[in-house]
């Protein structure tokens, strides 16, 4: 560190400035002058707060050994263990599209026509492994590749619910009710493509942030893929902490008698389920038995719970919008919520 | 964050959860079979970290080859683009990073433990019917799951526990009149989602019992039950013979 410190002042001051949180006040200028002090300023911050914690471990751990917070920390905890393999699996999914994939792949495998090209997009989620985690980063390379918002969006949405791990789990939490795996699948992949298709029809590119991080064209390929996982983990990582905070302050506050006065009306327990898979947040992967567990509930609002939930939830919304922009998130998190909980009803009246 | 400051938060986490995942700290939050993921998870995150620093000094080398080759010129150009990318995001984003090191502190100096007593007894017990129960050896004690003796009693009338010697293992929980429990947490996925069994425990008790000790109590199946004030759930009863304290097993969720 204290090479490239001293040996390119200006270049590396400029990077830095691109990306340091430390320089929104000064303007972008190639000489920096100051750079050297800055760019040491967050390792020296980091190093700084890993010593103060240090220090006042004791008082800390004292404060935090209430059962309540004890709880609450236990929770932020698993939901960032729990989401952080599929995190890193997405990332690098990612890194690999956007550096060892010709663009030209998206063009001759997706059809030319975009409303074509949304439920192949879709039916393509079925092959990603992973949970929503994973499905945010892809989704943000292959619009930078080139795929068409549409297609990338329908893919966004339909992968962390219809591929084969998360269709198992379903099918392992409800036994006996194999209908109620194959009302996931469709009533996920119509929402899927419905908003795809709306996107179209509505979505201007405007609402889209341009690309979100330097490209890494003109470097190695190895410099441009760990480049790649490098700002992708720190990116994404930063707002799954978001949500798991969000998730685990929910979890430790809202009693659960509330979800059991609910259950007993079918449009109130649909949009409570509904809300309730937004605030948990809980991985794909996982979600079937929570909803399992919510015995009280009809089948119907169960679904709209496993449909949701993949699709938008506190600690997804904050990774849309660091992926794609505020402004989109503000937009299409609220019309995924509304048309998958339509959605949920209509496909539960006619299969479940 | 500057690079140094990411290649640095990448290493802690990437170890932080290969420590984890090679001790028996992942448990309180995971299931076991998370264990393989979380270890490959850090390995990466290790290999990003080794990777910013190696392709850092290489950038360096590199500039300071050119400088004496060129002069100035040629990074301006290389650090125009940077500059241009970044442009317009570059305020916000990558202050969000500094919240990794939240994680990374709770799991290198907390590691909070798995929930207790005192999430269980705001949970209601998840108690299922299963359709069927399979035959439990004739004779010895019977060492059952806290959810194996809490379904048989529930649900099949405690067929096969009447007049058996039944060993359960748990954490002691207490409800707001004082009245004891025997507890396990269960759990579909990870902490977040962890639900409890419960057990009420009656007949020979150690005078006091703190919440959250572990309990290894043998005595009988008894046909009483209650019902959960929090969703209802069926809680049957267990009259215990004797109790000893043990320590808590390394895995303290049941499946």
């Amino acid at each position: 560190m204290p090479t490239s410190d001293t040996v390119t002042p200006r270049a590396e001051g400029t990077r830095d400035a691109a990306e340091s949180p430390q320089s929104p006040e000064s303007p972008h200028s190639p000489e920096g002058s100051g750079s050297g002090g800055r760019r040491g300023g967050s390792s020296l911050a980091l190093i700084v707060v890993l010593l103060a914690v240090l220090v006042a471990q004791a008082p800390v751990g004292r404060a935090l050994s209430t059962p309540a917070m004890q709880g609450w920390m236990t929770v932020f905890v698993a939901v960032v263990v729990q989401a952080l393999p599929f995190l890193v699996l997405g990332v690098l999914l990612s890194a690999v599209i956007a550096v060892y994939v010709p663009a030209s792949f998206f063009v001759r495998v997706l059809p030319a026509r975009a409303a074509l090209a949304v439920p192949v997009a879709g039916m393509g989620g079925a092959v990603l492994p992973g949970c929503e985690c994973a499905s945010v980063p892809v989704a943000g390379a292959l619009v930078r590749r080139g795929v068409t918002p549409a297609a990338a969006l329908t893919f966004l949405l339909s992968a962390p619910a219809i591929n084969p791990v998360v269709l198992t789990a379903t099918a392992v939490a409800f036994p006996g009710r194999p209908e109620m795996v194959l009302a996931r699948f469709v009533a996920s992949l119509l929402v899927a493509c419905a908003m795809g298709w709306l996107w179209q029809r509505l979505g201007r590119t405007d609402w889209l942030k341009p690309p979100s991080r330097p490209t890494f064209e003109g470097l190695g390929k190895g410099a441009a893929f760990w480049g790649s996982v490098r700002h992708d983990v720190m990116h994404a990582g930063g707002f799954l902490v978001v949500g798991a905070m969000a998730a685990a302050t929910l979890k430790s506050l809202v009693p659960e008698e509330w979800l059991r006065s609910a259950a007993g009306n079918l449009v109130i327990s649909v949009v409570v389920l509904g809300l309730l898979a937004v605030l948990l947040s809980i991985c794909s992967e996982a979600d079937a038995f929570v909803a399992a567990s919510l015995t009280q509930f009809s089948l119907t609002a169960r679904l709209a719970f496993l449909v949701v939930g993949p699709m938008i939830d506190l600690k997804l919304f904050a990774m849309q919008a660091a992926t794609f922009g505020r402004g989109f998130a503000l937009r299409f998190a609220p019309v995924t919520f509304v048309l998958a909980l339509l959605v949920s009803v209509l496909v539960g009246a006619v299969l479940l | 964050m500057n690079r140094q400051a990411q290649a640095a938060v990448l290493l802690l986490l990437g170890v932080a959860v290969l420590r984890a995942s090679s001790t028996d700290l992942y448990l309180r939050y995971v299931k076991a079979g998370l264990r393989p993921l979380l270890l490959a998870a850090g390995v990466v995150l290790v290999a990003a970290a080794a990777a910013t620093v190696w392709y850092e000094l290489k950038a360096a080398r590199a500039a300071r080859a050119a400088r004496t080759v060129h002069g100035d010129g040629d990074h301006e150009g290389a650090a125009e683009s940077g500059h241009e990318d970044g442009h317009g995001h570059a305020h916000r984003e990558p202050r969000i990073s500094w919240l990794l090191v939240l994680p990374l502190l709770a799991l290198i100096l907390v590691a909070p433990p798995a929930p207790g007593s005192y999430s269980a007894m705001r949970a209601g017990t998840v108690l299922q019917p299963l359709p069927d129960f399979p035959e439990l050896p004739d004779h010895g004690t019977l060492r059952l799951d806290v959810s194996d003796y809490a379904g048989r009693a529930a649900f099949d009338h405690g067929r096969q526990l009447a007049g058996r010697h039944i060993e359960i293992t748990g954490f002691v929980a207490l409800d707001a009149s004082g009245a004891p429990y025997l507890t396990r947490m269960v759990l579909s996925c990870c902490a977040a989602d962890a639900q409890p069994i419960k057990v009420r425990l009656t007949g020979k008790l150690p005078p006091t019992l703190q919440p959250d000790t572990w309990l290894e109590v043998t005595g009988e199946y008894t046909s009483r039950q209650m019902k959960d004030p929090v969703n209802g759930g069926a809680i049957p009863f267990f009259k215990a013979a004797s109790a000893r304290p043990v320590k808590a097993p390394a895995d303290e969720y049941e499946n």
